[in-house]
């Protein structure tokens, strides 16, 4: 007894194991961690050396001539933008609206089974399908034509279990507590979600907009049947024209034209992670305003 | 004595399950006007459940059933459709402080806004009344701005009972309000509460025998779903308890 005591911190052949198994474990996973930024810088670092030279002033400001192997990329990237601001406008009240229900009023029955069982699968239909969905539904059922709108709703459908989940897991993240003590005092349901759960939950929406802008940004199959065109020289001026855009025009000046010069296609590419990266930048920092201190 | 002052809060056969577990049964009891009722059991007693069944939260615990009869001011709750002028004249003091994520201003100033008050005069008498009432307005005056939620324990549980001042209550749950609360704090909210007796009538569930004790005017205790005794709290400290489990529970040999 007396001499287990004295003995106490001197590790046991267990015990070395058992931290030699830890350390193991930790580098492992540090390891698989590092991993993941190869990809990421790779990417980055190819299309910025490969892609540089063609990142001129003119060639955001000029329209494309020759088929886009000379010239600019203006209208492609007003023609981005558009679509992505129209996508968002349709999926974001529509999807939080969504998870508001989901979050706060439904009861767990069979429709809300149904509702959710709907979402999980929405995340999984490939994005050609939903370009098809989309022409039949939003170009011809509708008869949007084939539009910036049509283009846009597409989107919208594809990125909105993204909206519902983000949303719905941010204002599951307010306490209960915080509700009954709603409730408690007379507030209505309403209430209680305007005053607590949505000024507290507004950083997951965020988070789910970054989600859906990097995705409508980058998405070439939905918008390729439905408003997105090979070349049209002047930029859109409302939701029923058609448009370029710049993940479109990647894959035209990457496979479909020829004699296009080699740096063309990488600085179309190092555009399009731009304007992603400049969006989620807007959308983070807003959201650190919003966070700046802790609530509870 | 106020014996003979009609009961602000009559309760008949009360009974509450929970899909098939029973929580409470065959309840009844009155509370009278300007009284502190004193409620003690241990716990699965159905202490809590009784007084979610008297502001109609049940609407928001699935599977929760309530059965027998309620009646707080001459109306049976389970009647009333005004749900939400029901639950603004009863103030909930939980166990665990809830100061929610506002201002410590808005945090009381919530409940008047509700009900449509936008005059920041009004607003603020009202916020400097209530929380002097619950004796917080020293420490916070200077920083009415600040989070309420990040107060400390017992300074949140304080701001908890201004709040539900606010909504100038006739009858206040306190649900072990204690719990969380340091011994200080403790004895400083119970002040209040005695105090708050010439205004208000208040519903006192406490795992603490001796608080019931300092507190209650009558106390009934629970056990097991069942109300066991109801008696004058007087009384039923000195030896005037009828039911054997009542004086074990009293003298602290379970529970």
């Amino acid at each position: 007894m007396t001499r287990s005591a004295m003995d106490g911190f001197r590790a046991t052949a267990h015990e070395l194991r058992s931290l030699q198994a830890q350390r193991l474990m930790r580098l492992l996973f540090l390891m698989m961690a590092l991993l993941l930024l190869v990809p990421v810088l790779g990417i980055l670092g190819v299309l910025v050396v490969e892609g540089a030279p063609g990142m001129t002033w003119e060639f955001f400001s000029q329209k494309p001539s020759k088929l886009g192997a000379a010239g600019g990329i203006y209208p492609a990237l007003v023609g981005t933008v558009w679509l992505t601001a129209v996508a968002l406008m349709v999926a974001l009240p529509l999807g939080v609206a969504a998870a508001v229900y989901l979050s706060e009023y439904a009861r767990d029955n069979w429709l809300t089974r149904i509702i959710n069982m709907a979402i999980v699968n929405l995340a999984g239909v490939p994005s050609i399908v939903h370009a098809l969905f989309g022409v039949g539904a939003f170009v011809h059922f509708m008869n949007f034509g084939e539009s910036i709108l049509a283009a846009s709703c597409t989107l919208a459908v594809m990125t909105l279990p993204v909206v519902i989940v983000s949303t719905r897991e941010a204002m599951q993240a307010v306490p209960k507590a915080f509700r009954e003590a709603c409730w408690s005092m007379g507030a209505t349901r309403w209430q209680t979600i305007w005053s607590i759960v949505l000024p507290n939950s507004v950083s997951g929406i965020l988070t789910g907009l970054i989600l859906v802008v990097s995705r409508a940004v980058g998405e070439t199959a939905p918008i390729m049947f439905t408003g997105a065109v090979f070349l049209r020289l002047v930029p859109p001026e409302s939701v029923f024209d058609r448009t370029m855009a710049l993940s479109f025009h990647l894959y035209t000046v990457s496979t479909q034209v020829t004699g296009v010069p080699r740096h063309v296609p990488f600085a179309v590419a190092l555009t399009l992670i731009l304007v992603v990266l400049t969006m989620n930048a807007l959308a983070i920092w807003f959201r650190m305003r919003l966070r700046g201190r802790k609530k509870w | 004595m106020v014996t003979a002052a009609p009961a602000l809060l009559e309760v008949r056969g009360l009974g509450i399950r929970y899909g098939d577990k029973v929580a409470l049964q065959g309840v009844d009891l009155q509370v009278r006007p300007n009284e502190i009722f004193g409620l003690i059991g241990p716990a699965n007693a159905g202490k809590t459940s009784f007084l979610r069944a008297i502001n109609r939260m049940d609407e928001f615990v699935p599977n929760m059933r309530v059965e027998g009869e309620v009646r707080f001011a001459g109306h049976d709750v389970q009647h009333i459709t005004n749900l939400y002028a029901l639950r603004r004249r009863i103030g909930v003091v939980f166990p665990l402080p809830v100061g929610l994520p506002l201002s410590i201003y808005d945090n009381v100033a919530l409940a008047p806004r509700l009900r449509g008050m936008r005059s920041r005069a009004d607003l603020d008498a009202i916020v400097e009344r209530c929380l002097r009432r619950a004796a917080l307005w020293d420490e916070v005056k200077d920083r009415l701005q600040n989070l309420g939620s990040l107060l400390s324990g017992g300074q949140q549980q304080r701001l908890t009972i201004a709040r539900a001042l606010s909504q100038e209550p006739a009858l206040l749950l306190l649900d072990e309000f204690s719990i969380a609360v340091d011994p200080v704090t403790t004895m400083r909210i119970e002040e209040v509460l005695k105090e708050l007796r010439q205004e208000l009538t208040i519903v006192l569930v406490t795992n603490l025998v001796q608080q019931a004790r300092r507190l209650a005017d009558r106390t009934a205790f629970f056990l097991g779903g069942r109300c066991v005794e109801i008696a004058e709290t007087e009384s039923l400290f000195s030896g005037g308890a009828k039911d054997q489990r009542t004086i074990d529970y009293l003298e602290g040999r379970f529970g």
